[in-house]
Order: structure tokens, then sequence, then C-alpha cells
């Protein structure tokens, strides 16, 4: 046996140091992948396929019937300390009285659907969580339809993939059909037992306890059902995560 | 082969210059990559982390709002939230995925005895704080890590668990209810997570201080594996 040579039984067996060394320091040659993350080419599809594997695994473990926290009446946030968005200072003008819903898609009575007939519908109140993609939350005294009781009425095709929202102030969503069919998904016409304010959407908005704020869109004009959908979203299309589930 | 009452580490004798020196392997090559891309991963989640929480740098409400501390805009990356966002869950999955693979590795190959601090350790504590800040005497090193080594790299996994489900409990605060209610809640995890980051990076400090004054040999072997003439080695 070669004196210089290890007399462990297993393990690396070392021959003289420099090329022992530079054996070992070979092996770690596959981090150099990472470095893809460090060249502009390759970082924005990597990051785009990462936030997608983040979407795909936050709705592989979204649970249908998994409620959100309920909160006690005491623990509500204050309607003036529930904060509104700066772009929600700008008056969208919707004509509360010449209002109404445009339905189109995989529908079985697609049309224009008022205020009342959406409120004809049983009404659900719910002091649920909203969560900013900032950081801060608030806790809201929601009120309004169920969005699965809705589709029924619409006759809305529950295999389709997504809900299409426009809003009156251009901005629009994605809603994937399972979280809109969740029991404490709302089309929301009440904030605080009153009739939604200009700056929380009214006449009505989309309250989904199981999502992060942005997917929460206001001033509702148009909903489509549907499994294509033309955009993900007016922060998704900036590179907001598309399904960001809570 | 090494005098240890824990582990036994591979040791050589190789051709150095004109003689002979002792080796020991410290490091196998799953504890080094590991290493070296968690050193990555970590940097990644803390600079995006710190961006993301420029956008609300606070853990009060809303309104009023009251900024805790307003992070400079070059510690961040990212950009702005979004990108932050987008380098937070990318980096999230190689983070996840590394402590998962090292943890395994280390269960299995039964090499967790190197660093993992037990309660053999703990008479050995004192001392070793003695020696670091009180001008003590050295106790005789007689494994790879001293005790205080083996309490820092375990509380580093520990923390860097902590930091995983806190950031999943920020992430997915209602699938993971329970988990949000063990921590106090949505807002508490965001209070957590952000400890956590500071328990990391304090490890970060104390452990490159260490480094640099233990000298190049120290850091070459978290590369090679090898580390010449080791105090511990007879």
């Amino acid at each position: 046996m070669n004196p210089l040579e290890s007399e462990m039984p297993d393990g690396p067996k070392p021959g003289n140091s420099r090329s022992l060394n530079r054996r070992e320091l070979l092996k770690l040659s596959p981090l150099l992948v990472v470095g893809a993350f460090a060249i502009p080419r390759f970082r924005d599809p990597l990051l785009t396929a990462g936030v997608s594997f983040t979407d795909w695994a936050s709705a592989k473990w979204f649970r249908r019937n998994h409620l959100a926290p309920i909160f006690a009446n005491s623990e509500v946030t204050p309607l003036e300390k529930f904060y509104v968005n700066t772009y929600d200072v700008d008056d969208p003008e919707v004509d509360l009285d010449t209002w109404r819903l445009t339905v189109s898609g995989d529908v079985q009575r697609p049309g224009e659907y008022t205020l009342a007939q959406i409120q004809s519908l049983p009404k659900l109140t719910q002091n649920t969580r909203h969560i900013c993609v900032e950081g801060w939350d608030a806790i809201g005294r929601f009120g309004g339809t169920r969005i699965s009781d809705f589709l029924q009425y619409i006759g809305a095709n529950r295999d389709a993939k997504f809900l299409y929202v426009e809003c009156a102030d251009d901005y629009y969503e994605s809603l994937d059909m399972a979280s809109a069919l969740h029991p404490q998904s709302l089309l929301c016409y009440e904030m605080y037992d009153q009739p939604l304010t200009r700056e929380h959407g009214a006449p009505l908005r989309l309250s989904v306890p199981t999502k992060i704020g942005y997917k929460q869109a206001k001033y509702l004009t148009s909903l489509r059902v549907t499994d294509v959908v033309p955009k993900k979203g007016y922060w998704e299309d900036q590179g907001y995560p598309a399904y960001y589930g809570l | 082969m090494a005098a240890s009452n824990s582990i036994q580490i591979p040791v050589a004798v190789v051709k150095a210059g004109e003689g002979l020196v002792q080796t020991a392997y410290e490091h196998p090559w799953v504890v080094r990559f590991c290493h070296w891309l968690n050193t990555v991963s970590l940097f990644v989640m803390a600079a995006s982390g710190l961006q993301i929480f420029r956008a609300f740098p606070s853990f009060g409400p809303k309104i009023p709002q009251h900024d805790l501390l307003n992070v400079p805009k070059f510690l961040g990356l990212g950009g702005w939230l979004g990108g932050a966002l987008q380098w937070h869950m990318t980096f999230a999955w190689i983070y996840v995925a590394t402590g998962v693979f090292y943890i395994a590795y280390q269960v299995f190959s039964r090499n967790y005895r190197q660093p993992l601090f037990v309660r053999r350790d703990l008479a050995g504590v004192w001392p070793m704080i003695r020696h670091y800040f009180f001008f003590g005497r050295k106790p005789p090193q007689t494994e790879v890590y001293n005790p205080l080594q083996k309490m820092a790299y375990t509380s580093a996994i520990l923390f860097g668990l902590l930091s995983v489900l806190t950031g999943i409990v920020l992430f997915n605060p209602v699938q993971f209810s329970l988990l949000a209610t063990l921590m106090g809640g949505f807002h508490w995890a965001r209070v957590w997570h952000f400890c956590v980051l500071c328990a990391l990076l304090l490890f970060v400090l104390g452990h490159l201080i260490m480094v640099i004054l233990h000298g190049w040999n120290n850091f070459t072997s978290m590369l090679t594996g090898w580390k010449r003439n080791p105090e511990y080695l007879p």
C-alpha cells in the first residue's frame, strides 16, 4: 500500500494534496448553474417559472371547503381605518341608476343583470381578513351574494376554468373557478352593513377571503365565465403572481 | 482515524511541499454543496424580503401607518414589490429544497453527529464562552466542532426551519390556519418572520467573524472538504 494513501475503508481516496483538492472543488461546479439568475436573458424566464410553480403549488394545497377565519364584530377594523388604495381616489364615475353587470361566456343566461337581481339571492355577511400584498391587513365586514349562487343563477358551466371580471376604473381580474366556488367568496355589495361606498367599489366588488387583496376587484361591470382569460389581471400582468391564494 | 467520541472523520496523510501533513475530510460533498447554495439563497431571500418590507415597513395598522424603519433601497432586491416577490417566491423553493436535501443527507449518512448540539455538549458551553469573550484558557478541542459551534450551527438550522414555517403562514394564512394560530395569527407571523431574519443575519455575522479569525485553511475546507492539520488530530 502506498504510504500516502489513506487507511480508511471508505470515503474519498486522497492522492497528492493538489489533485485531491481540485477533484473535490470540481464537485461543487453544478452550483454555477445558479449564476443563470445573474444573466437577464435567463433571469426573467427563471423568475416567471418560479412564480408559476408557486402558483401551481398554492392551487394544489387549496382546500375547497376549508374556511377562512371569521372574526367577532369587536375585532373588525373600523371602516375609516380600512385603507383605500390611492388609485381608488379617482372616481370611476359609475352611474348607480343605470348600472348593470354584463354576464357573458360559458353561461346559459348571458345578458345584463341589475343589482336588485343579484340582491334577490341569499345574502351572506361575514367578518373576514383582507390581506394586502404589501403586508398590511384589515378585518372587514362584507355582505353580498355567494359567487357560487350567482353562477347557478346565470347557469354557468362550473367546469370552466376562470371568471374574468372587468371594472369601471379599467381594472380587471381573473379568478380560478375553485376559488370562485368557495363558500365564502362573494359578489359583495355591502361593507359594514351599508351599501358599498364609492371608494370601496360601489356598487359591486369581489370579496374572496381566500385570495390576496389585489384579486378583490372593485366597481365590477362585467363577468365572463371562460376557460381562457385574455389577460391575467391588472397587477398580475405587471409581474404579481396570478393565483395568490391565501 | 481521528479520536472522537461522536463521529469518525476520514483522515489522510498527504504530501505538502517537502513534508507530509495530516488532513481531515471535514465536510462531505453534500454539506459543502448545500452550504454554498444556501449562501446564495439566504442572500436572495434576505434582500428580496427587505424589498418586500419596504412596501409596508411597519408591524402596526395601515391607518395610521407608523413606519418602523426605512430599509435603504440598495439593500433590497427586485427593484419593486412585484419584482421582489418573484425573487422571494422562486428562491423560497431552492431554500427549502436545499434544507430538505441537507437534513436528509445528515440523517441518512449519520453525519449529523458532527454539527448537532446534544446534551453531552452542554458542559462544554461555558468554558468556550469564557475562552472567546473573557480570555479564558482554550479548552482542548476533541471534535471537529466545539460545543459553542455546535450550538450555533444547530440554532441556524432551527432558524432556517422557523423562517420557512413563518413564511408559509405569511403566504397562505388560510390554508395553514392552524400554524397561523400557533404563531398568534397572521400579524404576529410577520413579526416572527422578521425576527428570524434578524437571528439569521446575526448568525451569519458571527460566522463570518469566526471564519476570518480562524484563517484561510478554515475557509478552504468548506470548498474542498479537507482541512490540514486540524487541532483535534494527535
